[in-house]
């Protein structure tokens, strides 16, 4: 049995992954990405704490999660694509430094 | 389970599900250059219903339904009623001030509506996975909203802002269930308490919640995670702004509240100094960012976070005091915001045509009405006797200093001196003789729903200012729905506690 | 139940790790070894056989190619509701209380699911013909 914990820190890994690509990356299509792997990540705990969890008391409800957690993630695919598309129409651009209308 | 009282308990959802489906169906079969406006009216009408029924749960007995995932209790229904409110307020406004022509306006009223569901289901979930899928719902639907003037160079910008800083947010959000669900082995809001008494991993539990206020700092806007707002509310259609810097922020202020004191009573001395920082930190960045900005929607994007800030200060409190003053000041915040963007929807129009503080110079002179109701709301927000602003700011103040928080108060009173100046910029402003040049001069005219909206939230606001009490023993009422304030205090004089006595007393 | 480690129930899928790394190698090194390595425009096609490419690949295509996919993940998604339903459908009247509960529920679910197909389709999005160029 691979415990828990490693599922955990490969969720906390891939997690960080995408803290850091979201800060990083300059493209929106790149951070877009990193948001879904952020979502994924959180996946993977779900996952490994509905195993744990339903070894215990047969709270499995992370499972369930997983599911929706799926669904709300195409869903953000497809209006963020939308948004995105909306943007290049009228900036014709991809990069978030020339996304620079508004400032402080 | 009793059929009929389980449909009760998410009737208001079901109304602007069934509202926005009905405009999903219509719209499309109407012909193309038919005028929205009907579209509008029923969406109008579909929140006066679910505002009724909301009403009307409060008749409902405590208790939840659909397997225990939903609630209805003082608590939601309270916010329930403020969201309703809100929504029917937002939608007199965009009839009043788009252009029925323009486009796919139908499905604006749709996602209105159907943003609400998401919001409702979040101040009643007590599942975490329907309070988050509220969250969702909530947001998808004002990032669309943001990003509906697509033509434009801005609208789009507010959209992919709000966008992916959201989504950031909502993955922090949910790691931090994540976490609270693999240290507590339950996603039940009402059951994390019990399993955190028992728990064997309690750092992993601070560490989510930890990320779950991140998550709903974000979405509250409260600094340091406010960075969004003002380039979202100025890219935004004002109509919108009104709806999306008031209702969804309501919705995951009730959200913390539930999360903070059912779920999570034993980690206060965590949570507690959290919150403490947010609330001093949100309330100065927010005036002093307001104090810089010539733009009047970036300015209220910014006394928005500052206000959001005084919001915190209730939550450090813990006490029912606290709960109760903070669901107050949500009323009496969303309440004149509404109205004041509702004043500017109408003058700067879905175009945005009056953007800086000067664009407003001669408004009370162009329209006495508008001008009047702008400045009673400019009054409020700054919070002026016999407005709602102050009574909820004075709830707050007085529920921090008496639990203790004396430095918590003195910086919020001291960040309201500060917010006088800017909101008395634009009071001048719009009572200043206009130029011939003034963009002021072509406001259109007044229309009925926009009297309607007017009228709604300035007389909520003098309620609110004049005679608060009832308000305030609803607020009461829905913190006395939390288990952990089941043992009662006296009451300390000048506290929401005491002036509910005194009503009570009176009443007897 | 086993005696040896539990790492051991990976050792199939490291064989076969193993196996394809091997034979992916193999194929390539073998023709580079033993092909006579004559280069030709037909060999350096995209496809060495069948139709022949055109154009270029990173040309634009029509954002209509765009809306299809968007709706197509959205369907597909909301099917991932039917399978644990379906899976558990025999048990749902214990589970919920009601006989018919569980069966109206997913009814109420693929309604909204058609109001969705009903409002993409009068919108014209499904239409390949209709060229409003401003979709």
């Amino acid at each position: 049995m691979v415990p828990v914990s490693y599922y955990l820190i490969l969720s906390a890994i891939l997690f960080s992954i995408g803290v850091g690509a979201f800060l990083i990356k300059r493209n929106i299509i790149t951070i877009f990405m990193s948001i879904e792997l952020m979502l994924n990540a959180v996946n993977l705990s779900f996952v490994a704490f509905a195993n744990y969890w339903n070894q215990i008391n047969h709270q499995f409800s992370g499972q369930i999660f997983v599911f929706f957690v799926m669904v709300v993630a195409a869903a953000e695919a497809a209006v963020g694509l939308a948004i995105i598309i909306a943007l290049f129409r009228t900036r014709k651009t991809l990069n978030v430094d020339q996304v620079d209308l508004m400032k402080l | 389970m009793n059929g009929s009282m389980t449909v009760l308990r998410i009737l208001p959802e079901i109304i602007f599900t069934l509202t926005g489906v009905a405009i999903m169906l219509i719209d499309p079969v109407m012909p193309k250059q038919a005028s929205r406006k009907p579209l509008g009216w029923l969406a109008a009408f579909g929140a006066l219903a679910a505002l009724i029924a909301s009403l009307y749960q409060y008749s409902l007995p405590v208790g939840t339904a659909y397997f225990g995932v939903v609630q209805t209790d003082a608590f939601s229904v309270f916010f329930h009623v403020l969201i309703s409110g809100i929504i029917l307020v937002s939608a007199l406004v965009v009839l009043d001030a788009v252009h029925p022509d323009t486009e796919s306006l139908g499905e604006l009223f749709a996602l209105m509506s159907f943003g609400a569901v998401g919001m409702l289901l979040m101040t009643s979930g007590v599942e975490l996975l329907l309070v988050f899928i509220g969250l969702e719902i909530s947001s998808i639907s004002t990032y669309i909203l943001a990003g509906f003037r697509r033509k434009t160079a801005k609208s789009p910008e507010s959209a992919l802002k709000y966008f992916l800083l959201g989504s950031f947010a909502t993955a922090f959000f949910l790691y931090g269930i994540a976490l609270t669900y693999g240290a507590t082995g339950t996603t039940r809001i009402t059951d994390i308490a019990a399993g955190l008494a028992t728990s064997h991993a309690l750092p992993i539990a601070v560490v989510g919640l930890a990320f779950i206020v991140i998550g709903l700092a974000f979405k509250v806007s409260a600094a340091p995670f406010h960075l969004w707002t003002p380039d979202v509310y100025e890219g935004a259609p004002s109509p919108i702004v009104g709806l999306m810097s008031t209702a969804p922020k309501a919705a995951a202020f009730a959200v913390l509240l539930r999360i903070a004191y059912e779920a999570f009573p034993q980690l206060q001395n965590h949570w507690m100094p959290l919150l403490w920082i947010l609330a001093a930190v949100s309330m100065t960045i927010g005036n002093l960012g307001a104090l810089r900005q010539k733009n009047v929607k970036r300015m209220l994007a910014y006394s928005s976070i500052a206000h959001a800030g005084y919001l915190l200060v209730a939550f450090t409190v813990l006490s029912t005091d606290g709960v109760a003053a903070a669901s107050f000041y949500a009323v009496a915040y969303a309440v004149m915001n509404v109205g004041i963007f509702a004043v500017i929807s109408h003058a700067g129009g879905y175009e945005d045509r009056l953007t800086l503080i000067e664009d407003y110079k001669g408004l009370a002179y162009r329209s006495p009405l508008l001008g009047g109701v702008m400045a009673f709301f400019l009054l409020s927000l700054i919070g002026i006797p016999f407005t709602g602003g102050f009574f909820g700011k004075f709830y707050v103040f007085a529920a921090a200093i008496h639990s203790g928080m004396i430095w918590l108060a003195i910086i919020g009173l001291l960040n309201s001196g500060i917010a006088v100046f800017y909101y008395l910029r634009v009071l001048t402003a719009t009572y200043t003789k206009p130029m011939d040049s003034s963009p002021v001069l072509n406001v259109p005219r007044v229309s009925a729903p926009l009297c309607l909206a007017m009228a709604l939230t300035v007389a909520v606001t003098l309620v609110l200012g004049i005679i608060p009490g009832r308000v305030l023993s609803m607020a009461r009422h829905a913190a006395e729905t939390f288990p952990v304030f089941s043992t009662q205090q006296t009451p300390v004089p000048g506290t929401a506690s005491a002036v509910m006595a005194a009503i009570n007393t009176k009443a007897r | 139940m086993q005696s040896h480690p539990y790492t051991w129930n990976y050792l199939p899928l490291l064989i076969q790790v193993v196996v394809a790394a091997g034979l992916g190698l193999a194929i390539v090194g073998l023709s580079w070894l033993i092909g006579r390595g004559r280069a030709s425009k037909a060999k350096l096609d995209a496809y060495e056989c069948g139709v022949p490419v055109e154009g270029d690949a990173r040309g634009r295509f029509s954002v209509r190619f765009y809306m299809v996919a968007m709706l197509f993940i959205l369907f597909d998604v909301e099917a991932v509701f039917m399978l644990p339903w379906a899976v558990i459908y025999r048990h749902l009247p214990v589970l919920t209380g009601s006989r018919m509960f569980g069966f109206w529920e997913m009814v109420v679910y693929l309604g909204f699911v058609v109001v969705g197909i009903f409002y993409v389709w009068k919108k014209g999005i499904l239409d390949w013909t209709n060229d409003r160029g401003d979709l």
